[in-house]
């Protein structure tokens, strides 16, 4: 099996949505590129991390739809047209953008379905590049899944590795449901194992990736592969753990999650945003609802502090949780 | 633009299915039968009808926080629209979504919409979609003078132009922005000008005048579909009522509500100018009153014995499904 980036992967799978069905089509700012442009090179961008790369040439300007910079409207034309049966995929470009575009995915498209009592479906796909680690500063670094899963009638997810985002992105565009998708942007570049042929990964099922006895960490999105850095150096210290990646914020595999617990008695929740009204805060909250009699030590949060995230690369790195924090968190919850 | 028998009496009647419609709906707020905020179209009949007369189910509309007259005009059913602001489970939406949410997607209804220019992007969504099939449908967005100076109704008139869609923009002027008025919203003295600038052409109406709005309605629509991309339609006209039901009005000038009942009132143009062609009898407008009061008449006493939601349809239709499938 052929190894490709997660940029690749997503790239693969929207070729491959787009070739398999007439109904889906990708919009957004500079997603095919250079549109009205002298230099003539229309289609020669595919967005500012390449995502959308070859789209324009393969399937032309009524599929690869370059907008102005209108967050508002690219969100909105994406549910106008799944509301009439067309299966979008629009691209916000940075996570950080989704407060320019607010109403249009809380108030219309996550709602469309239940204020008209059922009778419509919306299935449309927005993509958004999240997270830090690129020293982009506090309007270009924010993960905002956490966000948003706050918001019934949208489906979240948070791939960590190109396998899983080639999956998932073809399951969020099969999707009736609105689906934000967030791919943690300093992830772009890493590679794995992707099948060339379409496959899906249904919502809400969990990845253990990895197997332990004596703590179960979550965590999401770039943290997944820093949490499995920390708990195999965890190993040589004797110290075994269940890494779990939920994959899908909404819906969360609360199951897979409390089964862990239940076996290890111990839980660290991992996650790069704030802690306040955060996932880590959700999934202690959960634990301590639903497991607590289980629970040999206190749960431990790991998340960036309460602030925005910092310019300069060692404020950022501080910022972020790295896998001595990660580490830390593991050994307090066992002390 | 020449209209037959059969389309007059219907016009008519549509519009004095919204005006009962929305009159009956104020008196059973007041009596504390309907919740939420209601806001009511009377007195701007004549631009839902104008509109949707030249549109079939495949054509879209999207309305907004004073929707029932373009849902009715659209072809919502009148009953399931009374039995959902009375919140039953029986209604159009189930009772989730009231009278700021009227929606009915089969019959191009794309929800009425509680944000001021909520509805415009979506509204080009749809357009989209028409020109990606090559359909020959269009997209109509109802919105009102406050939604203009809304960011998102700038968008979606720059983004329609860009991408050529058969989107309609129907801007609604009844002078009022909630309470405040478009002299002190606007700060531009040629709105049609300024939306003009977006690229597109805009077709002026009397919105108090059903004739008038079909026939500049009638351009736009003919513009978009024929695909020449976007089109708007101005028309000013007066709201009867308040904001919202209930609200004082403290800022109508004295004897502004009367002067438009006598003066402005669409039911009142369409029957003299009947009585001018001598197209349709006043016998004939009379017996439609009727009707209209009996089926309105109807509507009520359904929704006010329609079944109450139970508390377990709070959760439905939130997903069409939710976690592993």
């Amino acid at each position: 099996m052929a190894e490709k980036t997660m940029r690749d992967a997503i790239n693969e799978a929207l070729h491959q949505a787009m070739a398999a069905d007439d109904s889906v089509f990708v919009i957004g700012e500079d997603v095919a590129g250079c549109n009205g442009s002298p230099s003539g090179k229309v289609g020669e961008v595919g967005g500012v991390f390449g995502v959308t790369t070859g789209l324009y040439k393969a399937f032309g300007p009524n599929r690869c739809i370059d907008t102005p910079i209108s967050e508002s409207a690219i969100v909105g034309a994406a549910a106008g047209a799944a509301l009439v049966g067309m299966r979008p995929v629009a691209e916000i470009m940075f996570a950080d953008f989704i407060g320019v575009c607010m109403d249009q995915i809380v108030n219309q498209m996550g709602k469309f379905r239940y204020m008209f009592g059922g009778k419509s479906t919306c299935p449309a796909v927005i993509r958004f590049a999240a997270g830090g680690g690129f020293s982009a500063a506090g309007q270009h670094s924010q993960a905002m899944y956490q966000i948003m899963t706050s918001f019934p009638g949208l489906k979240v997810v948070v791939p960590s590795n190109a396998y899983d985002a080639k999956g998932l992105l073809l399951q969020a565009i099969a999707d009736d449901d609105p689906v934000l998708f967030f791919e943690p942007k300093v992830l772009y570049q890493e590679a794995c194992e992707v099948p060339d042929e379409m496959y899906t990964i249904p919502f809400g099922e969990a990845a253990f990736v990895r197997e332990g006895d004596d703590c179960t960490v979550v965590a999401f999105g770039q943290m997944v592969p820093r949490a499995a850095q920390a708990i195999d150096m965890l190993e040589a210290e004797g110290i075994s753990c269940d890494l779990i990646d939920p994959r899908t914020t909404s819906p969360l595999d609360t199951a897979a999650i409390l089964e862990s617990v239940e076996a290890t008695g111990r839980l660290v929740v991992v996650d790069e945003a704030p802690p306040r009204c955060g996932l880590t805060a959700d999934i202690a909250g959960l634990a301590a609802d639903k497991a607590f009699s289980s629970l040999k030590g206190p749960i431990k949060q790991v998340c960036a502090p309460h602030s925005p995230t910092p310019f300069s690369p060692e404020l950022e790195a501080a910022y972020i949780p790295d896998a001595g924090k990660i580490i830390t968190a593991i050994k307090e919850t066992m002390a | 633009m020449s209209l037959d028998k059969a389309a007059l009496l219907r016009a008519y009647r549509q519009m004095k299915t919204i005006r009962e419609f929305e009159d009956r709906t104020h008196v059973e707020i007041m009596n504390g039968q309907i919740a939420g905020f209601t806001h009511l179209y009377t007195g701007q009949e004549a631009n839902a009808v104008g509109v949707c007369e030249h549109l079939s189910d495949d054509d879209a509309i999207i309305s907004t926080h004073r929707g029932h007259g373009h849902c009715i005009a659209k072809g919502a059913d009148v009953m399931g629209m009374m039995a959902e602001l009375f919140g039953s489970s029986e209604g159009l939406c189930k009772g989730k979504g009231g009278s700021m949410h009227v929606a009915d997607v089969d019959k191009g209804i794309l929800g009425a919409n509680g944000i001021v220019a909520g509805g415009p992007p979506i509204s080009v969504g749809a357009a989209l979609a028409a020109k990606i099939r090559d359909n020959g449908c269009v997209s109509i967005s109802f919105s009102g003078d406050g939604s203009v100076n809304q960011g998102t109704c700038f968008e979606a008139m720059n983004m329609a132009v860009v991408l050529q869609v058969p989107a309609v923009f129907v801007i609604e002027n009844n002078y009022y922005s909630e309470h405040t008025n478009i002299e002190y919203a606007v700060g531009c003295d040629d709105l049609k000008a300024r939306t003009e600038s977006f690229g597109f052409p805009v077709f002026v109406a009397d919105g108090s005048d059903f004739f008038s709005v079909y026939e500049a309605a009638g351009k736009a629509i003919a513009h978009a579909r024929d695909g020449n991309g976007p089109a708007g339609v101005f028309a000013e006209m007066g709201r009867f009522h308040g904001h919202f039901v209930g609200d004082p009005e403290h800022y109508r000038a004295e004897g502004e509500v009367k002067d438009l009942r006598e003066n402005a009132c669409c039911l009142k143009n369409f029957r003299a100018r009947m009585a001018e062609t001598g197209d349709l009898e006043q016998s004939e407008l009379d017996a439609i009153d009727a009707e209209v009061m009996t089926l309105i008449e109807q509507a009520v006493s359904a929704a006010k014995s329609a079944a109450r939601p139970t508390p377990e349809q709070v959760t439905e239709d939130v997903y069409i499904n939710y976690g592993a499938a």
